[in-house]
């Protein structure tokens, strides 16, 4: 495809939610639920749809697991409705909802081996013995514990009782796998294998996945779509391409990923460009629903979207000039902090893509920042 | 801490059952061996120390199992321990029933009533014991409250004094707080999100309390029902104020043997099966705990 651009980097045609006439798995409808004088979860309405992986991303306390909570039954909505197949599922305790967790903490039975944990939710279903042991092996086959099954939880590793929780929620089948946290307690390397075992345990089951993290990165790698939520609200839903380059407003923005924002006031808008002057400089950015002229708005410039340089980037807009005060080397990275006014530091990252460079950059040298007018988001909040 | 400090704070405990488990026990242990004299003290041999070693052969050569033989002899020994360890162990198992939903309900509750609930559990502390076990007289004599309150209601009067009822009610009674607190202690530790994965699983509340709580807290079952049986079998003050003249317990018979015959070596071979009975199941509980209380 040429001519229109796409957002993002990835091409995929799972997109469910782009389909007027599919009906969502869940639905939630206008949901809130108060603790005593907070509320934790406030008029939130979302679809989620069969086979999508999806992500309630957000900080602690802004909701996300008491919404996860309340699909699984273990909390009641004070207000709104949750539809599973177009039906309310208020008066279904949580032990008859086809809806598993696989909790934070893990929850595993201790006095249980692995195998009677994968079991359990087998057994509650009455299924005939032998097919709860066939099950159970092909389980911790998937989850690669074959043979652990008469161990005890206190004799795994963190990683395999984090294997074990996540078998014993798929081994009944249910229509929603809810992931609270699920690689929190898991050190970083063991944590990005994992992720991609959760990416190919989804695909391979087919079934719908809704993950609850604090992570960003965890919820644009994993998720089809990521609700980000702030004060029991959300903020905005979409695919973490959107999410990411499309921020709704300067919260999303700086919630996932790093973001140089300018405060300025729109001058004038031409065609689908938008002209900004701020204290800082005058800039242009490319926006098909700008605000309206004379309104402040911010601009949003992701630092992997900043040109960095020693020479001065040709007159006009979108280029601001600085010294640099810190660089940070992350080895496939490396992040420069330019201070373009006393306390002002704007954030610009480099990849590194070659291993000698010719005139490296250190600290306290004078250098441009410039982006395309592409580059930046106007945002309107 | 330094080496030395924490060598003696490793033995530290040791002299202490040393000095207050193992001699009093060795003391026991040889009355137990003696033979019962009219005279002062009242038990045979003494060790003549100025015999020097002579002495203490003599001395030891003079201990015999001749009390131990009269335990198995005569029948009322054997009833006593047997009657002992039945009410005990009705008792344990009442207090269990009780205990168990008691400590149950108090870890579901808000903590501000939960502290209340607690304190109402160990407030009878608060008061002797010997007044309490009295005040039970004065609600189980035959005019006492009971009756009056039965009276009022129309329905005939019982006696319950000085029967064994009395007694398993007077022992369920006193113990109670040691059958709750060690349970309160398993439950409270409890994580809920284990009853909400079984929930999560398909169990119904009923079936995650059965699946999960209760196994879970066996090993509060097995502290409350050790701390309870355990001085209950031995119980003396008890069934001497509430138990009639039939109600025959160890603790009474060792009285009895010690006070009023004068016969120590009795009365020490009396609480030395019955410790020993008592300690051989700790023991195997100790070496081959069942899977679930690890």
């Amino acid at each position: 495809m040429t001519g229109r651009l796409q957002i993002g980097a990835i091409r995929s045609s799972f997109a469910p939610w782009e389909d007027p006439l599919l009906k969502p798995l869940v639905r939630f409808e206008a949901v809130s639920k108060r603790f005593g004088e907070t509320a934790a979860v406030s008029e939130v309405s979302l679809a989620i749809y069969e086979g999508e992986f999806f992500a309630l991303l957000g900080p602690s306390g802004c909701g996300k697991t008491t919404l996860m909570r309340m699909l699984a039954g273990f909390e009641t909505p004070d207000a709104g409705r949750i539809l599973l197949d177009g039906e309310d599922i208020a008066p279904l305790p949580p032990h008859r909802r086809p809806v598993h967790m696989m909790f934070q903490s893990y929850a595993l039975f201790p006095h249980l081996t692995v195998a009677q944990n994968v079991a359990f939710g087998l057994k509650q279903r009455g299924d005939p013995k032998a097919e709860i042991d066939a099950r159970v092996d092909e389980m911790l086959g998937l989850v690669k514990l074959a043979g652990l099954g008469r161990r005890r939880p206190d004799q795994l590793s963190g990683g395999q009782r984090q294997r074990v929780a996540l078998a014993r929620a798929i081994a009944p089948s249910p229509r929603i796998l809810l992931l609270d946290e699920p690689l929190a307690a898991l050190d970083r390397k063991l944590r990005e294998e994992t992720r991609v075992e959760l990416m190919a345990l989804q695909q391979t089951l087919g079934m719908t996945f809704v993950i609850v993290t604090h992570d960003q990165d965890e919820a644009m790698v994993l998720a089809d779509r990521i609700a980000v939520m702030r004060d029991g609200e959300v903020a905005q839903v979409g695919r973490p391409a959107e999410i990411y380059e499309a921020p709704a407003d300067r919260y999303v923005a700086g919630f996932v990923g790093d973001v140089n924002l300018f405060e300025a006031r729109l001058d004038s808008v031409d065609g689908g460009r938008v002209r900004l002057a701020s204290p800082e400089g005058r800039f242009e950015a490319d926006d098909d629903d700008p605000p309206e002229v004379g309104a402040t708005a911010w601009l949003a410039v992701r630092p992997e979207k900043m040109r960095l340089t020693v020479e001065p980037p040709p007159e006009g807009p979108n280029r601001l000039s600085g010294r640099i005060s810190d660089i940070g080397y992350l080895g496939d990275w490396t992040t420069y902090g330019v201070e373009i006014a006393p306390g002002r530091v704007i954030r610009a990252a480099r990849a590194n893509a070659a291993r000698r460079v010719e005139a490296p950059l250190g600290w306290d040298d004078q250098v441009w920042l410039a982006f395309a007018p592409d580059a930046a988001v106007v945002l309107k909040r | 801490m330094k080496p030395e400090r924490a060598a003696l704070a490793a033995v530290a405990p040791y002299l202490w059952l040393l000095a207050f488990f193992a001699v009093p026990f060795l003391l026991v242990a040889k009355l137990s061996l003696s033979d019962s004299v009219l005279a002062m003290p009242p038990y045979a041999p003494q060790i003549d120390l100025s015999r020097g070693a002579d002495g203490v052969r003599a001395f030891l050569a003079a201990l015999d199992l001749e009390t131990y033989l009269r335990l198995v002899r005569d029948h009322l020994y054997l009833d006593a321990y047997l009657s002992s360890l039945r009410l005990a162990a009705t008792g344990t198992v009442i207090l269990l029933l009780i205990g168990y939903p008691i400590a149950y309900g108090i870890t579901r509750c808000a903590p501000g009533p939960r502290q209340a609930l607690l304190m109402a559990v160990i407030l009878p502390f608060w008061t002797s014991f010997l007044i309490r076990i009295y005040a039970w007289i004065a609600i189980l004599k035959p005019q006492g409250l009971l009756n009056a309150a039965l009276g009022a209601l129309g329905l005939e009067p019982v006696n319950l004094l000085n029967t064994e009822a009395a007694v398993i009610l007077g022992l369920v009674y006193a113990y109670l707080p040691f059958m709750v607190l060690p349970l309160y202690a398993v439950l409270t530790r409890q994580d809920e999100s284990l009853i909400e994965a079984a929930q999560d699983l398909g169990a119904s509340p009923t079936r995650a309390f059965w699946t999960v709580t209760v196994p879970l807290s066996l090993p509060g079952v097995a502290a409350g029902a050790l701390l309870c049986f355990i001085p209950m079998a031995g119980e003396f003050v008890i069934p001497d104020l509430l138990g009639g003249s039939e109600t025959l317990m160890l603790g009474k018979v060792i009285w009895i043997e010690f006070f009023a015959n004068r016969d120590w070596p009795a009365a020490s071979a009396v609480a030395i099966v019955l410790l020993v009975t008592l300690l051989v199941p700790i023991m195997l509980l100790e070496r081959a705990p069942p899977k679930v209380l690890r």
